[in-house]
This record gives structure tokens, C-alpha cells and sequence, in this order.
């Protein structure tokens, strides 16, 4: 085993995502040699402002864009090799495809949704943000599974480390191949650029009720946005989701009606200004993020506040 | 097209949770259960490739809280076969639940393995990673796209802003499903009852030992609610004047 805490690099269309700072600042936090992964095809300038004592580099066509089966098996092969104590993977779309996997081919444990990391324990975020569970690890090294949004990224970014080329690994005959990225349909209410948000949730129950938000987005002039569920059942196009897998907003005012505060919700909308969460049941992980919280039926609420403005 | 859904039972979040004397584990005993949602879809996803291209659907589960119930429910959605895997899953972790499954699932023919992206109580991992890698298949998760054509997958997997990335792949192989093309159909209980009554749950004796997740839980404890938020109290007219006044002064 080395002393080293190994960070996978994430990057989407030529732009590394921001949860490698977090990670690469974590990882400083946690001391040792902090080694970040790279992989790609004519991508080794963008680990140029990471926080890192070294860059391991990996270059290949079948590597330039995501791929769960490719990249699988090059960064299984750089920590076999490699043996770092730790390995810190983001929870994201890429990262979900890599850290299981990797905790059975490298036969190290792995802890997931992790919102704290410290040498011997993890502490992962479980039941909707509604139970923080401690783990203690058997032996020392692991994998963290990091949730965006945990670390601050300001320390992960520094002036760049060497650059160690690392060869790629035979990747030919993958079974998995990937073909394109497809853009979001557009056309609709940008909700990145509204200054307010009323968004809806699940509290909402049915499409029919959505007049009653909307007129309360109206009404401020604002933009109406939701939780996922509530695109997920088609009653508002994906332009409108905020969160993990929708878009981040900033808005002065996020008003979140009948939004629980799923981890997945929070990544999307913490950043905001004002936070103002109105919901029937007062343990709701929403209330540790708002700035103000109501503990009501929004069938209530929503209307009369709607006459008062 | 042979498909098998893995799906488990986790405690309903509408449920205020408790945790248990030992501070390592929640307080089960008044504890609602309901089949993970992403797993629902996982089994809506099944059920609509198999209506559009033949086959069948396998739900699979391991023994566990109201499992009987979660799976006799696939059965009157359209699944053929359920089949629950017993032995002592009680506190397992992901990793061994996802060995118990593969060591079944391996002696069975599939094309398809589809389950839940994830679960509200993946300590140690997502089990469709997991459980791929205990095949030895290849896989795809946050999956909300699937299409079969010519022996071939083509699956779209989603990334953050609604970026999606279209895959292609050869069968078998493991797919985490985020979501289905269509809300996950529901099935009234008196056909959930009918299914109790004339489905065919199999029993399957199951293991998974030989794997561990390498680490334990010391501690369980909520975060901390309400830490930073002023809450409003009174009437509905009452909290609608504070909070029109809040808006105002933020805007
Ligand atoms: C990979 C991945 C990506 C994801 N990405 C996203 C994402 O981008 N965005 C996102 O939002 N989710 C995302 N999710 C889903 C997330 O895990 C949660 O399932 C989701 O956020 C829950 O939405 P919700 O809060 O509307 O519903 P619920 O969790 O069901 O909460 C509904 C809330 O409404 C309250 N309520 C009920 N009735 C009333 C009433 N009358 N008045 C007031 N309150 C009421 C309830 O108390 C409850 O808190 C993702 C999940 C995965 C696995």
C-alpha cells in the first residue's frame, strides 16, 4: 500500500466538473500524496489547475468520452498497480458507473454518498438526507463515494502537478461503445436566469393541482421549477428540474413547496440566496438547507400567500 | 428477451425515522416498507420491453421485511416468474446482497439484468454496479433510456443539466435504471390479493458469503434539521404575511 489518496478526475464536454475540486481539497485536508486521474483523448491540459502533488494521465480514442466499461478498467488497473490507501470518486452519473466496480475488482471497501472523511471512518448520507450513518473502516484503505457539494472547491484548485503519461490498457473488443451526447431539448423558460423560483414537489399530488404554484410564481414574477418525480411524471418538462441530474440554480428567493430535500434535490439549489421551504412534515431534510421554513399543508399556505403579495 | 429484476423492500422516508437503542441501526420495529422507487422503475422499464418485444420478466428479491408482498405486487404488474432467495439477509450489506443475487441470477438464462439506480440505504454501493461485476457482465447506471434492436442495447444514461450520453452495448448486461419511459404502472390490491392467491412464488436458497463490505456502522445519527432555518409559526394567514414580507425585502 502506498501513502497516497488517489482522486478520479470528472469531466463533460471538455470541462472538468466541480467535484473534482472538492475532492482534490478534501484529499490535501486528509494529507499524503494527492495523485489526481485523468483519463481522456487530447485532454492532459485540463488538469491544470488542480491542487495536486501528481497527475496520472491516461490517453486513448476510447477514452474521450465517458465510458462505464473503458474507464472501469483503466482506473482498476492504475490502483492495482498503484496500490493508493484511498480512492475518492464523486457521486455523479460517471462516478455511480466506477466506484462499485472498482471496490469488487480492487477488493477494497467502499463507502458511498459520503458527505465526511477522515482517516479511519466515512460518514455517508442515507434515507433521503434524513440519517447520517458513521462508518468504521476494517483495514485502511477504502473508496468514497463523495456527494457534489460537500467540500468546498476553492482548495482543489492550485497551479497544476506533473504530469505522468500512464499507457492505456488494451481497450479494444469493449462490449459497452459510446455513440453520442444528446442536449436537452431548449425552447422553454430558462430557469438558471430566473431571480426567483417557486419549485414544486411531490407534496403537490397531481398535475391538476400545479395552477396553485404556478400562480405563485406568477405573481412574483418569477420562473416555476420542480423536484424530480414531478418531470419524471411528465407534468413539467425537464427544463424545470433542479438538482443532481437537472440544473443548478442561484435565484435570490427558492421557494421549495412539497420538496423533501433528497441529497440529489440539495446539489441543485443550496447555492441560492434565500431558501424558504414550506412543508407538512417539520424533520424534512429541506429545513437544514432553508433560510426559512414553514411546517404547514402547502394547499393552505401557498394561496394565502399568493393574496397577500 | 429474458430480463431479471432485482428489487428489495426500504423503509417508506414519509415515516418519521427513528434510530434503535444500539445508535448503529434504526429503530425497525414500527417501520413501513415500501420496493425501493428507482426499483419500481427498474420493473416498469422490464415489463414494457417485454410487451414490446416478447420474452419475460423475472422478479427476484432476497428475503427480507414484506418481501412476499413486494413480489407477489410484481407478479399482478406482468412479471411471470418471482422468485425470492432465501436465507439470513438480515443488516447484509449491499455487497453480499449483491453476491447472494448473483450466485442465482448466474444460473439463470438473461439478457437483460435491470434494477434500481440506487436505494436509500446503499451504504457500501449501488447493487446494479455491485452485482455486475460479481457476473462479470458489463453495465450502465442513472440509465433512463433503454431499446433493444438486432441482439443489441442502446441505452441513454443521464448526466447533470439533462445531458445525455447514448450508449450501445451487447447483451447480457446490467442496466441501473433511474427512471422508466413511463410511471410505473399500479396495480390495485385486490389484484395484489388475487396474486397472493394464485401466483407461484418460487424459493430459491441463497449465499452470500465469501464477500464483505470491510467496514461497519459505529454510529447513526439525524442531521441536524432546522440548524439554520427560522420557522415560521401561526395561522395560514399569519405565516403568509411573514413570508410575503421575507420575499419582498430578498427580492
Ligand atoms: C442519480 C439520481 C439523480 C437524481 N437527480 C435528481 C434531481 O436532479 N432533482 C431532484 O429533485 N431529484 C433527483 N433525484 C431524486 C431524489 O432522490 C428524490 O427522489 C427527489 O428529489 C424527491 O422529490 P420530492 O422531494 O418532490 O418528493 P418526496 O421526497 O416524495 O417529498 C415530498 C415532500 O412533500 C411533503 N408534502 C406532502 N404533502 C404536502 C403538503 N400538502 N404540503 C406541504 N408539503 C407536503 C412531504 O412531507 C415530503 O417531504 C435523483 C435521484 C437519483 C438516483
Amino acid at each position: 500500500m502506498s501513502n497516497s489518496i488517489f482522486v478520479i478526475a470528472e469531466h463533460l464536454k471538455g470541462k472538468i466538473e466541480d467535484v473534482t475540486y472538492e475532492m482534490l481539497g478534501k484529499a490535501r485536508e486528509l494529507g499524503g500524496e494527492v495523485v489526481a486521474v485523468l483519463l481522456g483523448s487530447g485532454a492532459k491540459g485540463l488538469a491544470g489547475n488542480f491542487n495536486a502533488d501528481k497527475v496520472l494521465y491516461v490517453d486513448s480514442p476510447a477514452l474521450a468520452d465517458f465510458n462505464p466499461e473503458a474507464y472501469g478498467k483503466v482506473i482498476a488497473s492504475l490502483v492495482k498497480s498503484h496500490g493508493p490507501k484511498m480512492v475518492l470518486v464523486g457521486y455523479t452519473s460517471q462516478g455511480v458507473d466506477i466506484a462499485a466496480g472498482l471496490s469488487v475488482d480492487c477488493d477494497m471497501p467502499l463507502l458511498a454518498y459520503a458527505n465526511a472523511i477522515s482517516a479511519g471512518s466515512v460518514t455517508s448520507q442515507l434515507y433521503g438526507g434524513k440519517m447520517n450513518v458513521e462508518s468504521k473502516l476494517e483495514g485502511e484503505r477504502f473508496i468514497a463515494a463523495v456527494i457534489p457539494g460537500a467540500f468546498p472547491a476553492e482548495p482543489g484548485k492550485g497551479s497544476g502537478a506533473p504530469v505522468e503519461d500512464v499507457a492505456a490498457p488494451d481497450l479494444s473488443g469493449l462490449k459497452v461503445l459510446f455513440k453520442r451526447l444528446i442536449e436537452p431539448a431548449g425552447g422553454d423558460v430558462d430557469i438558471t436566469q430566473a431571480s426567483v423560483l417557486v419549485s414544486v414537489g411531490r407534496g403537490i399530488q397531481s398535475a391538476d393541482n400545479l395552477p396553485i404554484v404556478q400562480a405563485l410564481a406568477d405573481k412574483l414574477g418569477g420562473a416555476l421549477s420542480s423536484s424530480r418525480p414531478i418531470v419524471d411524471a411528465k407534468w413539467l418538462p425537464k427544463t424545470r428540474q433542479v438538482g443532481k441530474s437537472g440544473l443548478k440554480v442561484k435565484p435570490k428567493v427558492y421557494i421549495a413547496v412539497g420538496i423533501s430535500g433528497a441529497p440529489e434535490h440539495i446539489e441543485g439549489m443550496k447555492g441560492a440566496d434565500c431558501i424558504i421551504a414550506i412543508n407538512t412534515d417539520p424533520k424534512a431534510p429541506i429545513f437544514s438547507y432553508a433560510h426559512y421554513g414553514v411546517t404547514a399543508d402547502l394547499f393552505d399556505v401557498v394561496p394565502a400567500l399568493v393574496e397577500k403579495l | 428477451m429474458n430480463i431479471i429484476v432485482p428489487i428489495k423492500q426500504v423503509p417508506d422516508l414519509v415515516e418519521e425515522l427513528q434510530v434503535d437503542a444500539s445508535g448503529k441501526d434504526l429503530d425497525r420495529e414500527w417501520l413501513k416498507y415500501k420496493v425501493s422507487e428507482f426499483d419500481d422503475h427498474a420493473l416498469e422499464e422490464a415489463l414494457l420491453l417485454k410487451e414490446q418485444h416478447g420474452g419475460s420478466v423475472t422478479a427476484i428479491a432476497l428475503d427480507g421485511e414484506d418481501i412476499d408482498k413486494a413480489l407477489f405486487a410484481a407478479s399482478a404488474k406482468g412479471a411471470d416468474r418471482v422468485i425470492k432467495v432465501t436465507g439470513d439477509f438480515k443488516g447484509a450489506s449491499n455487497h453480499t446482497a449483491a453476491k447472494a443475487l448473483a450466485n442465482v441470477i448466474k444460473g439463470m438464462p438473461y439478457d437483460l439484468v435491470l434494477t434500481g439506480v440506487q436505494s436509500v440505504e446503499d451504504r457500501d454501493g449501488q447493487i446494479a454496479v455491485l452485482l455486475a461485476h460479481y457476473l462479470g457482465t458489463p453495465h450502465i447506471s442513472v440509465v433512463t433510456g433503454v431499446e433493444v434492436a438486432g441482439g443489441k442495447v442502446t441505452v441513454h444514461k443521464e448526466y447533470g443539466g439533462g445531458v445525455v450520453a447514448e450508449f450501445e452495448a451487447s447483451l447480457p448486461m446490467v442496466l441501473g435504471i433511474q427512471a422508466a419511459r413511463e410511471t410505473p404502472r399500479y396495480v390495485p390490491v385486490s389484484r395484489v390479493r388475487q396474486a397472493m392467491r394464485d401466483a407461484n412464488l418460487e424459493e430459491v436458497a441463497g449465499d452470500g458469503s465469501g464477500v464483505s463490505a470491510g467496514s461497519s456502522i459505529s454510529r447513526m445519527f439525524k442531521p441536524e434539521t432546522g440548524g439554520g432555518a427560522e420557522m415560521l409559526s401561526g395561522s395560514a394567514q399569519e405565516i403568509a404575511g411573514k413570508l410575503a414580507a421575507i420575499i419582498k425585502s430578498k427580492m
